[in-house]
């Protein structure tokens, strides 16, 4: 143990690595969109189609797992030199179990209700590959704060793409925006209080909600469109075969 | 060390490590969240007798505290068995619904809660049954003629987010019962029927929710079987008046 933080802290003091250098700003922008977790490695479908038909869970299930990824990163990284090889998959996920408990625990210690509404997304976060693959790919080859960033852009990359979806299936599908939060919008079809409200009509009065919308399939297509734009004009995407 | 003790002794200390940690933390947190749990469900409770609670507030609005003070001071539990006798000892908070489900049906315990509120009695029971994906649940009050329904709650466990889901999350579907009669004019029971491209008996009928037939059929199961289990002691309690 005295042997590896002292060649820790010599490298450190070589490279003198700053807190947010170019490295470190480009693990958080990275997975937003040239690596998105979701839309470039495929990873967290599951997901992805189960808790998007509303924008307030897809808030929540963003929020936990930017918190799992972050810190399961940073634990991982910090004890990657001490996990035997032949078990490393098994620590990995002990650590992401634990963690997941750990929000479960105090979800339900601090906001009964919220935790009620959830309980069956935060179970989910476990069989995030998103997680799993993080641990595997960067934080056991990474230090601490790195790996600690990688997580929270990865975090936050498949948070955005949730988000999307999530504004997209609740508009299309229930005609609402934020439904079940103290700010619930009613934007489109009949009854819209919120965008254009003449006396004659409302905007889009004669839309009737799309209940494919709510249905997990439609996350699919709109994963699927999502890939297709992105793929279209990020240069760095684009297949030249 | 060689490898395979290597591999033993940190999973060993991974595994104490960790469950130390969560037992700990459950511990800690154990009772609080066993009250938070209580209170959330009584706040169900008082979801069907919103219109009638002190001072006209929501239920949102009651702290803690007040719903605490509420069944203290203005609700009287009963758990009555399917003869529909007051049972001695049994608290109707106690009764788990999920588990009397399961039991045969003449063994089942039924919860009651009386509430009064100034010269007013209300009689708050539980029903539950299936609706698309899992089971569904509601608390009905009747006023004191045991008859016309002031209000009524209602929650699932899995149903589909914007269609099933809506018993609960929109408050329109779980107002419509006010004012409805479980009996017709000549005293035959009826039930609450939700009816798919809406209601057309006045008294006995609520609109369904377009999209969610089966979560709306099994809510009219639920309540035609739910609300039937309390007539003996309805019947009791209306030859003693």
């Amino acid at each position: 143990m005295a042997d590896t933080s002292v060649k820790d802290t010599a490298i450190g003091v070589e490279e003198k690595e700053p807190l947010f250098g170019k490295k470190e700003r480009k693990l958080l922008t990275d997975p937003l969109s040239d690596n998105n977790p979701i839309t470039v490695q495929v990873l967290g479908i599951c997901s992805a189609l189960a808790v998007t038909s509303l924008v307030l869970p897809s808030l929540v299930m963003a929020v936990a797992v930017i918190f799992v990824t972050a810190f399961s990163n940073l634990f991982t990284s910090m004890l990657r030199n001490y996990i035997p090889k032949q078990v490393r998959m098994i620590v990995q996920l002990v650590i992401i179990a634990t963690l997941v408990t750990v929000v479960e625990l105090a979800l339900k210690y601090l906001n009964y209700p919220v935790y009620k509404q959830l309980s069956v997304y935060i179970g989910l976060i476990i069989t995030n590959c998103i997680v799993m693959g993080r641990l595997e790919a960067f934080a056991m080859a990474n230090k601490p704060w790195r790996s600690f960033l990688d997580g929270i852009g990865n975090g936050l990359g498949y948070g955005a793409i949730l988000l999307i979806i999530g504004v997209i299936r609740e508009v299309f599908g229930k005609g609402t925006l934020f439904a079940g939060t103290g700010i619930e919008l009613k934007i489109i079809g009949p009854n819209a209080d919120f965008l254009i409200n003449t006396t004659e009509s409302v905007l889009f009065g004669w839309y009737t909600n799309n209940n494919l919308m709510v249905l997990p399939a439609a996350a699919m297509f709109i994963i699927g469109i999502l890939i297709w734009i992105q793929r279209s004009i990020n240069p760095k995407l684009v297949d030249i075969s | 060390m060689n490898s395979t003790n290597k591999v033993i002794g940190f999973t060993l200390i991974m595994t104490v490590f960790v469950a130390v940690l969560l037992t700990g933390l459950r511990e800690v947190t154990k009772e609080k969240a066993a009250l938070n749990e209580e209170i959330f469900n009584k706040r169900a409770i008082l979801m069907a007798v919103e219109k009638h609670l002190p001072d006209g507030k929501k239920v949102k609005d009651l702290t803690d505290g007040d719903v605490a003070g509420i069944f203290g001071s203005n609700i009287e539990q009963v758990g009555l068995n399917m003869a529909g006798e007051p049972v001695e000892g049994v608290l109707a908070e106690d009764i788990d619904m999920a588990k009397e489900r399961k039991k045969p049906e003449a063994d089942r315990l039924l919860p009651l809660y009386v509430y009064t509120q100034g010269d007013q009695k209300f009689y708050i029971i539980s029903i539950r049954g299936n609706g698309l994906w899992d089971e569904i649940w509601g608390n009905i009050a009747l006023e004191g003629d045991l008859s016309t329904i002031t209000g009524a709650a209602f929650d699932h466990k899995g149903e589909t987010p914007g269609l099933g889901a809506e018993i609960k999350d929109n408050p329109g579907f779980g107002t419509q019962f006010a004012g409805k009669s479980i009996y017709d004019e000549q005293g035959n029971y009826t039930s609450i029927t939700v009816r798919k491209g809406g209601a057309k008996d006045p008294k006995h009928d609520v609109d369904g929710i377009s999209g969610a037939t089966v979560t709306g059929d099994g809510v009219t199961e639920m309540l035609q079987r739910g609300i039937k289990y309390y007539e003996p002691y309805f019947a009791k309690l209306k030859s003693n008046i």
